[in-house]
């Protein structure tokens, strides 16, 4: 086991790479009542196409199975594993995002206990034809759900604008008619291949001792029997720079339009310290320009195009990346109009002050100590960093090291009339 | 727990909470306002915090105060309306970093209570008014925040349960004010409640975080003081006893129904069997344990979520799920099913210390934020007791199956509300 300083946070970190691959991860977390876990696999909805463990061929599942494996996966033989933890006085839940699959508990009591049973049921999949056609009814109405929701809708629209091939445009809970061709046979194809020990992360955040801890999963691990995993073969089309639309107009049954612009990302093969840079780079550019504090903001809520729900947001993964901005609007087509001549205008090189950069900096620093507060925070991006080869508590001292010029050829670059597009839901006539 | 001692302090025209504890990075600052919700003021209260946060008198535009606010470390300033029982409250939230963990050594507390005490208590006037254009943009943003319930099916269905369900009592009124209220708002009329509501309204500051009790007060005395006051209690308003349930169908283009039950629990914070109640609305619908998640959900296969939830000072019960549009008649007999089931007695053992363990767990969860600590201690000054939190443990732990059979007898279905889709209605 090793352990990593963190000395301007006042934070340790204890790592071990079990023999079977998995990486855990414990933070100690003095004072605090609960202890949060999260078991995550680097397997998410984009992860549609790939060699089934065992095989030799590549196969194309269904759109959604990773999130219909996620519920699936809580059903036992003997009953659901929610009834456990809640006996246990745990609370457990679960997500699915893009590219990973989480499983996690938090408690106060029966720490141990909880975090047996977190690990035995991610490792131990049930699944059988009855169950599986029982949840098509419960997550077809999450779909349903999530096509009443406006929100939801403008940004996988978006999302769709910018992505010809590449599976991040598909829904993550896939459709009604995607996941009736889910079986248990699927399942455990999928499962199999990315639920691997050495395709996963553990980490535990809160007032427990590393070591004991430590022990606990080693002790628990050893007494499975895991073969060796070869590397996991996924394949992704090729993507093209540009996007797929310019602009989409959603009609639905709403009093307020809305309004989101995005653009795709350049070079979505990074990883590592290099990604950490460039996204934090971007964040930071998208602060200086649209932060409630810009220039930029004063002008659109003082013209009425925007309200409270102005929001801007990027993200890169392995394979994909896109910035989005926008909200609720009284007028969508100019806030498009407005917002594309303000990133345009970036790109031709608006300058902004040493002084502005400090203070972008300085309050995206205070806004990760606030952050760290959060064991869920903590949990969740510690992982997605692992995932991606980054580390989160590079992100301070990678902050500090930005540059105006960092920010001028991020602007200049990234910020491309074929890689922008626009997505808008206004009221259904 | 030792991390929830709280020390109250009274100050001039306000009550100071100190938590003194180490496990954040950050201190936290609560400032909450809160008066008897009421037609007149309602919408005149949802405005006047957002005003105050736009600008102060020595920061006199957004860009100005929110540049400050990013030099401070990205300290969060936001505000929060919410309805506790027949009570409007307002609160302040300003978060900031504790310099112990930076480089560098401003005083970020004090900075940080200076700036909350500006935006209070210094704001951008001229002469008796508020800065008009200030008034009039955040009045158009007023009036799109109530709007935009419309577009969230959830909230507008629960929105739409309270307007039918307690149609003549304050309760009715929506948090957010309502729409038709806000354009006779001027700069005056709003500068003039806001002198009314900072000299009448009850006040409460909490300061969580590494901070000494002493130093907080010290600072509090300099930064803020109000006039005396005796704060307004109201009584709950007479219940509106229906005779037979009301149902209610509204037709809307949705795919998926919303289904929205209301019901009295005849129960607030502060009664013998407050807890208990606790442990029935557990036990009935509020976690994924419960009888609703089994068989709405795990058995009948009709939903994604189905839960309950109590709102603890008005004495109601809320439960929401939505379904497909043609199961309505199944779900909402599942539902009255399962209350039927509570008030027979009809859950073992095991569901009852299941559901004390996840409460008791949800309780010390709760109590690891500042914001939920502040939440849960907040509720004495609503309800005025002294409840201690590790009563509220104990008590809860207490409580027996009888006493819950007793709860759920003392609650009655008042209201079922139902958003349906334009197609099934026939």
């Amino acid at each position: 086991m090793e352990k990593i300083n963190f000395d301007q946070l006042q934070e340790e970190l204890y790592h071990e790479k079990l023999s079977n691959g998995l990486n855990v991860y414990i933070l100690p977390k003095k004072g605090f009542n609960k202890t949060f876990a999260t078991f995550t696999t680097k397997y998410g909805s984009i992860d549609n196409n790939f060699v089934p463990f065992g095989k030799e061929d590549y196969v194309k599942v269904p759109d959604g199975i990773a999130h219909f494996l996620e519920h699936k996966l809580f059903e036992k033989e003997d009953g659901d594993v929610f009834q456990q933890f809640s006996r246990q006085g745990a609370s457990a839940n679960a997500f699915t995002s893009f590219t990973r699959t989480a499983y996690l508990f938090s408690s106060t009591s029966d720490v141990e206990k909880n975090l047996e049973t977190l690990v035995d049921f991610v490792q131990d999949p049930y699944f059988s034809e009855k169950t599986v056609e029982k949840e098509k009814g419960i997550i077809g109405q999450e779909i349903t759900m999530y096509d009443d929701n406006p929100d939801w809708r403008l940004y996988f629209g978006l999302i769709q604008n910018l992505y010809q091939n590449h599976p991040v445009k598909i829904d993550i809970a896939g459709t009604i008619e995607s996941i009736s061709h889910i079986t248990k046979d699927l399942l455990y194809e999928c499962y199999n291949t990315f639920y691997h020990p050495s395709n996963m992360l553990l980490f535990i955040v809160g007032p427990v001792d590393p070591a004991k801890f430590m022990d606990q999963v080693r002790d628990n691990q050893e007494k499975k029997d895991y073969k060796e995993m070869p590397e996991i073969q996924r394949k992704f089309e090729d993507e093209p720079i540009q996007t797929a639309e310019q602009k989409q107009v959603l009609e639905m049954n709403v009093q307020t339009s809305k309004c989101l612009i995005g653009m795709k990302a350049l070079h979505v093969d990074q990883s590592g310290a290099e990604l950490l840079k460039n996204e934090l780079t971007m964040n930071v550019l998208l602060d200086l320009l649209f932060g409630k504090s810009s220039k930029n903001y004063n002008q659109l809520y003082n013209e009425g195009l925007i309200d409270e729900t102005f929001s801007y947001d990027y993200t890169q993964e392995q394979g994909f990346g896109f910035a989005m901005v926008g909200g609720d609007t009284e007028n969508p087509d100019k806030l498009a109009d407005q917002l594309k001549n303000m990133l345009f205008d970036a790109k031709k090189g608006t300058t902004f002050t040493e002084e502005q950069l400090d203070r972008a900096k300085k309050k995206k620093i205070g806004g990760f100590l606030r952050a760290v507060n959060s064991p869920e925070y903590i949990a969740n991006q510690f992982t997605r960093y692992a995932f991606n080869d980054m580390n989160l508590f590079d992100v301070v001292p990678t902050l500090e090291k930005i540059t105006m010029e960092d920010l001028k050829s991020m602007a200049s670059e990234v910020i491309s009339e074929e890689r922008f597009s626009v997505c808008q839901v206004i009221p259904k006539k | 727990m030792d991390s929830t001692t709280e020390k109250i302090i009274p100050m001039q025209g306000y009550k100071l909470h100190v938590i003194e504890t180490d496990k954040y990075k950050t201190n936290t600052f609560v400032w909450k306002m809160k008066a008897p919700l009421t037609k007149e003021d309602v919408t005149k209260r949802a405005l006047l915090p957002q005003v105050l946060q736009s600008s102060t008198s020595k920061y006199p535009t957004t860009t100005a105060l929110r540049s400050y606010l990013d030099e401070l470390y990205g300290a969060t300033l936001f505000i929060d309306l919410a309805k506790k029982g027949e009570y409007h409250i307002i609160s302040f939230t300003l978060e900031i970093a504790n310099e112990k963990f930076l480089s560098d050594t401003t005083p970020l507390l004090k900075r940080g209570f200076e700036l909350l005490s500006e935006v209070l208590t210094k704001p951008n006037v001229l002469g008796n008014a508020f800065d008009q254009d200030t008034v009039n943009k955040e009045k158009r943003t007023l009036k799109q925040r109530i709007q935009s319930v419309y577009d969230d099916k959830m909230r507008y269905s629960n929105v739409r349960l309270l307007q039918e369900m307690c149609k003549d009592e304050p309760y009715a009124l929506q948090v957010n004010g309502e729409a038709e209220d806000v354009e006779a708002i001027t700069a005056e009329t709003l500068f003039d409640y806001y002198n009314k509501a900072f000299s009448e309204d009850e006040l409460d500051l909490y300061v969580i975080g590494d901070v000494k009790g002493d130093e907080v007060k010290s600072l509090a005395d300099d930064l803020l003081k109000f006039e005396e006051r005796t704060p307004k209690k109201i009584v709950n308003s007479e219940q509106q006893i229906k005779d037979k349930v009301q149902e209610i169908k509204e037709e809307q283009d949705v795919k998926q129904g919303k289904l929205n039950i209301g019901y009295r629990t005849n129960i607030i914070y502060g009664d013998s069997d407050y807890f208990a109640l606790q442990l029935f609305n557990g036990i009935f619908g509020g976690f994924s344990h419960s009888k609703l998640f089994i068989n709405v959900r795990e058995k009948a296969s009709l939903a994604y979520y189905v839960s309950s939830r109590l709102e603890s000072h008005k004495g109601l019960m809320m439960v929401m799920s939505g379904i497909d549009l043609k199961n309505y008649d199944q779900a909402v007999g599942i539902i009255r099913d399962q209350l039927e089931a509570m008030k027979k007695g009809d859950f073992t053992d095991q569901e009852l210390v299941q559901t004390k363990a996840v409460i008791r767990n949800q309780i010390l969860e709760t109590i690891d934020t500042s914001r939920g600590l502040t939440e849960i201690l907040y509720h004495n000054v609503v309800a005025g007791k002294e409840i201690k939190l590790e009563q509220w443990i104990t008590d809860m732990e207490k409580t027996t199956k009888e006493e819950i059979i007793a709860v759920a007898n003392k609650i009655k279905l008042d209201t079922i509300y139902f958003l349906t889709g334009t197609e099934a209605v026939k």
